[in-house]
């Protein structure tokens, strides 16, 4: 179990993160809906330590990710799959290469190394590219190359971050199928981080809306579709008014590397 | 300890706590051979062997200069033989080692700042830490113990470049023969020279790969903050080729 306890992160005097409590259960995907540079990214980047909160505490499994010792953090990162918005795939590195790089690291055989793999790229459909360059393939081909070496470790937790943004309506919804088929396959808890309605509504055991730095409203699929909170009902349909539009224009500064 | 520190400058518990962390992190990236051991040969490689054809050509003409200058100097104050001493002497202490890291700073340190300094602003660097790995050890170490290996081959290479180089203008452009150009360069020459031109060359190597790594892992942004933080990586290096110049001088030479 992942949970965010009073998380307050901010960068320069842009306030990110104000009292962010929210659990994520085991077996579970719960996805994060918010408008962009509402802190989505950065609350996920606090689960595998990319971040520290500037109060407030993030404990995966019982620990605080803030304590742990180096040792502690590596072995905790390898037990949690993370997608980037961008891919991030090792661009002088081919497609099996990359999800080697996981997999490298965990004392494996020569046989299961090869078989997982062969696993991850058949579960992303993508066993053909294994030798392509990350430069060759499309956004959304260089997404699902992500997903397969994020599943490659076999992971407790999968964190998606954006996992649809940037692609087009099919590819979207192809991304959103192999998000629910790997939850199928592998019971993994997964974290999603998405302003895209489609995705959440697709994917979605439960629903948290981030907004001003913390949870506005939690609840199922369902309790979504028909909330009757102004904010959230704005933000589902995609409407200006009802949001606080000044608040959101602020948001838009960028998380420092 | 700590409230003594803190309270004569708040600053400097900060900065001993920076220190000794950075200390910590690069003795536990060292400590994990198994990750960055694989990856040095491959950076020795393109770091060391690839950079070789730009220090051979400083050096070739360096050494062409050199002959030229010291006969314009010596011719009819000492004995000929003078500019082979200058060209050996001069090459092999001081323009081999300093040239050839100056380049050095602007080919390697360059490709290593806007190399690292891409994969952080492409998240490359986070997916890393993801997939557990310390970026210390998997992109830092490696270079920077290739860069320390390789610099001074490089540089003996260049040196000996330079030496060839100054013979063949001094007995083709000046009226010297090979056997005194042979005689001035044998006259002054001391084991000192060879060693002192390759430890300092060594340390160059360490500096500026050091430089670009670090300054890599601090890029922000996108293009912008790997332009700068590339720019930044070859100041800190040539910089630190002329302090590290002078130091060695100051402990080898006294």
């Amino acid at each position: 179990m992942i949970q965010f306890c009073d998380v307050r992160k901010r960068f320069g005097d842009h306030v990110v993160l104000d009292g962010f409590t929210l659990d994520i259960p085991d077996g579970q995907t719960t996805v994060i809906i918010g408008a962009s540079g509402a802190g989505k990214s950065v609350a996920l980047k606090h689960i595998v330590g990319l971040l520290s909160p500037d109060f407030g505490h993030v404990i995966v499994d019982g620990r605080d990710v803030d304590e742990m010792d180096r040792v502690e953090l590596m072995d905790m990162r390898s037990r949690i799959g993370y997608v980037f918005q961008s891919a991030a795939l090792f661009d002088s590195l081919t497609v099996e290469e990359n999800i080697l790089m996981g997999l490298n690291r965990r004392g494996l055989d020569r046989a299961t190394i090869e078989e997982r793999v062969s696993w991850s790229l058949d579960m992303v459909e993508l066993g053909v590219s294994a030798d392509s360059m990350p430069s060759e393939l499309s956004g959304g081909m260089q997404k699902r190359v992500g997903i397969a070496r994020a599943i490659a470790v076999h992971p407790e937790y999968i964190l998606y971050d954006e996992p649809t943004t940037g692609l087009d309506p099919v590819t979207a919804g192809v991304m959103n199928d192999l998000i629910a088929h790997i939850r199928e396959e592998m019971g993994t808890a997964s974290v999603v981080v998405t302003h895209d309605m489609r995705t959440a509504f697709a994917v979605a055991d439960r629903i948290a809306m981030l907004h001003q730095g913390r949870v506005l409203q939690v609840g199922t699929v369902e309790e979504f579709r028909k909330t009757t909170d102004p904010i959230v009902r704005a933000f589902i349909e995609g409407r200006a008014s009802g949001l606080d539009l000044s608040n959101i224009m602020t948001q838009q500064w960028q998380v420092p590397s | 300890m700590d409230h003594l520190l803190a309270r004569g400058n708040p600053g400097l518990l900060d900065w001993v706590e920076r220190v000794g962390s950075s200390a910590r992190n690069a003795w536990r990236a060292l400590a994990d051979v198994p990750t960055w051991a694989p990856l040095v040969v491959g950076q020795m490689r393109r770091l060391g062997v690839d950079s070789i054809p730009i220090a051979l050509f400083i050096a070739l003409f360096t050494g062409i200069v050199l002959a030229l200058l010291s006969a314009t100097l010596f011719i009819g104050a000492v004995p000929p033989y003078f500019v082979g001493a200058l060209v050996g002497k001069t090459i092999m202490m001081e323009l081999g080692p300093v040239l050839t890291g100056m380049a050095l700073a602007g080919r390697v340190g360059a490709n290593i700042a806007a190399e690292i300094g891409t994969m952080r602003v492409t998240e490359q660097v986070d997916a890393l830490e993801t997939l557990a790995y310390d970026p210390l050890s998997f992109l830092v170490v490696p270079r920077v113990i290739a860069g320390t290996l390789m610099f001074p081959v490089v540089t003996s290479l260049a040196v000996a470049g330079g030496v060839v180089s100054g013979w063949i203008a001094a007995i083709n452009l000046l009226d010297l023969t090979s056997p005194e150009f042979f005689k001035g360069l044998r006259m002054f020459y001391e084991g000192r020279d060879i060693w002192f031109g390759l430890v300092k060359s060594a340390s160059f190597g360490t500096a500026i790969t050091l430089a670009g790594c670090l300054m890599g892992l601090k890029a922000t942004g996108g293009a912008e903050g790997v332009g700068s933080v590339t720019m930044k990586a070859v100041v800190l290096g040539a910089m630190s080729i002329l302090v590290l110049d002078a130091f060695w001088a100051l402990v080898l030479l006294k």
